[in-house]
């Protein structure tokens, strides 16, 4: 088993959603983040006054996934996430020891 | 008695009591998350506080009769305001015995009261994230007492209204100030320079990002204030009549010109119009046009207010330059726009308004326009140092400043044990102390917390 973990652009969120769902991925872990990469920030103005601000808005997506389906549903991020501009984040791949689905008791593949 | 005057009197009172809360919004918004509600509460607390001073002795002071060669108004005259009451003409469907003209002293009591209030509470923006509450209560009755008391009574009390001998602005000067650009503005404005001196600049100044936490508050605060400030401006007509409608249109106008100078200077300075510029826009309009709303035109009230709108959002940018920490820009707002407004006087004033009065730029010459300077000076000299020494006294008995630690931490937390948001679904991670809250704490509580030795 595998965790893959993708920080995508806010507004790519959707469309990436319902192509993991078609794929047949039943679900996901979301959370809204902030951070920065080569995008760096952007800048604001209050009464004159700049302000660098560094971190961006951008979703951070989790799934744990079985072996076999890794390739495809990290192609199916990237290719459904990429706008060819700066900023469009990052996916990455982890080993997964065990995974236990707490109202049942099922363990690792059954559980997924 | 004029029962027309009386109600509007009662009705602007009332408007000019909201703009406290509204500047609570409106500065609450400007500050970051951690500090929200200090920043609230040196309203809310100036709200309390003054009230109950100005109907002990604050009253009285401003409008008493002269004591200290006219420094200011008895202290004693009005104490109470008992001598106020009365039950004349009770039968005819009123009562009021002491009239300050067409309306029952109370109603002017109520009033100027509303006014000494935001006064004390617009000096708060200079001295946002830092300031420790208890010693910020104290400065407050402080400086109502020997600033704002004795300034009103220059500024506002007129030879015989209340009491016989009144204040030297208004009667000797005969300086224009129609609703307190000197009083209110200029005095509030260089107390926050004095203060933001004497307390010294926020953890992180000029590095951290001290950006507003909430641009909708501001907004919601500037309405507030705008929608107030009829009752502060056409109010202060003490009257339901003519003067009390021109003096509401050159408050509107002044405003809206004066967002647009300010949106453009962003516009064409920063590239984008901004809801702080706005805001901010027309917070320096009304206050600009504060003094002069009765003695410029309609049109003079568009160049009063466009200019304002310019300067001020030129003049924020100062403390960068000069390095004091005015944190939410009293002095660029407050005190350039209400020196701005008193000025203005003395070049765009017209006799057709009811003032009467010609300015430079209306064939009048130079003689409106140095008594509004001798007059707009003499407040802020006295503002700055009487503030300056009170806000030093106040440091070196009691501290007026938060520790640094507690001042990174967040305010809120420190000073008042709240916070203003909590958007947390697992409650936080707290747990509620059940003894507090539903007295008695439940069976399972009690075990638990035995099992633990905790004592609730």
């Amino acid at each position: 088993m595998k965790l893959v973990t993708a920080v995508i652009k806010p507004h790519k969120w959707e469309e990436v959603r319902e192509a993991l769902e078609t794929f047949g991925v039943t679900g996901m872990t979301v959370s809204e983040v902030s951070g920065y990469g080569r995008q760096k920030g952007h800048t604001e103005v209050y009464r004159g006054a700049e302000y660098d601000i560094a971190l961006v808005p951008k979703v951070r997506i989790e799934i744990v996934v079985d072996e076999a389906d890794v390739e495809d549903v990290v192609g199916i991020v990237v290719k459904t996430a990429q706008t060819g501009r700066i900023g469009d984040g990052k996916v990455w791949v982890l080993p997964v020891d065990s995974v236990v689905r707490v109202r049942t008791g099922d363990r690792d593949e059954a559980a997924l | 008695m004029d029962t027309g005057d009386t109600a509007w009197v009662l009705a602007s009172a009332a408007l000019v009591l909201l703009m406290t809360p509204g500047l609570a919004l409106f500065y609450g918004g400007m500050v970051r998350a951690k500090s929200v509600l200090n920043m609230m509460m040196m309203s809310f607390g100036a709200l309390a506080l003054i009230s109950v001073l100005w109907v002990l002795y604050g009253y009285s002071m401003a409008f008493g009769n002269d004591v200290g060669g006219g420094l200011t108004g008895s202290p004693f005259e009005f104490f109470g305001l008992s001598k106020l009451l009365g039950t004349e003409g009770i039968d005819k469907g009123f009562a009021a015995t002491h009239l300050v003209f067409t309306i029952p002293a109370l109603a002017f009591v109520a009033f100027q009261a509303v006014f000494a209030i935001i006064t004390v509470a617009l000096i708060s923006g200079a001295i946002a994230d830092r300031t420790r509450f208890g010693p910020w209560m104290v400065f407050s009755g402080i400086w109502a007492t020997i600033v704002y008391f004795p300034v009103a009574h220059w500024v506002f009390a007129f030879d015989g209204a209340q009491s016989k001998t009144g204040g030297w602005i208004a009667n000797k000067l005969l300086a224009i100030d129609f609703a307190g650009g000197t009083a209110v503005h200029i005095n509030a404005g260089a107390a926050g320079l004095a203060l933001a001196l004497v307390l010294g600049k926020r953890v992180g100044w000029k590095r951290d990002p001290m950006r507003p936490h909430n641009l909708p508050l501001v907004m919601i605060g500037a309405g507030l204030l705008w929608f107030g400030w009829f009752g502060f401006n056409a109010g202060s007509a003490l009257s339901a009549n003519g003067q009390a409608a021109e003096v509401w249109v050159t408050t509107m106008v002044a405003t809206g010109a004066a967002a647009l100078g300010w949106l453009l200077v962003e516009r064409i300075r920063d590239g984008h119009a901004t809801s702080l510029g706005a805001a901010s826009g027309v917070v320096a309009g009304l206050v600009a046009i504060t003094p002069s709303c009765s003695s410029v035109t309609p049109l003079g009230a568009i160049a009063v207010g466009a200019l304002a709108g310019v300067l001020c959002a030129l003049a924020v940018g100062l403390k960068f330059k000069l390095g004091f920490d005015d944190s939410l820009d009293v002095v660029g707002v407050h005190l350039v726009g209400g020196l701005w407004g008193t000025i203005a006087v003395g070049f765009f004033a017209s006799a057709s308004t009811t003032a009467g009065v010609d300015g430079l730029f209306y064939g009048g010459g130079v003689d409106q326009l140095w008594r509004q300077a001798v007059g707009a000076l003499a407040v802020l000299t006295y503002s700055f140092v009487l503030t300056y020494v009170i806000g030093l006294a106040i440091q070196k008995t009691i501290g007026f400043r938060l520790d640094k630690e507690a001042e990174v931490e967040g305010i809120d937390g420190v000073e008042h044990a709240e916070s203003a948001y909590d958007f947390a679904t697992a409650g936080g991670g707290g747990r509620a102390l059940t003894s507090t809250i539903a007295g008695a704490p439940a069976q399972a509580d009690r075990d638990r917390d035995g099992a633990r030795g905790v004592n609730a």
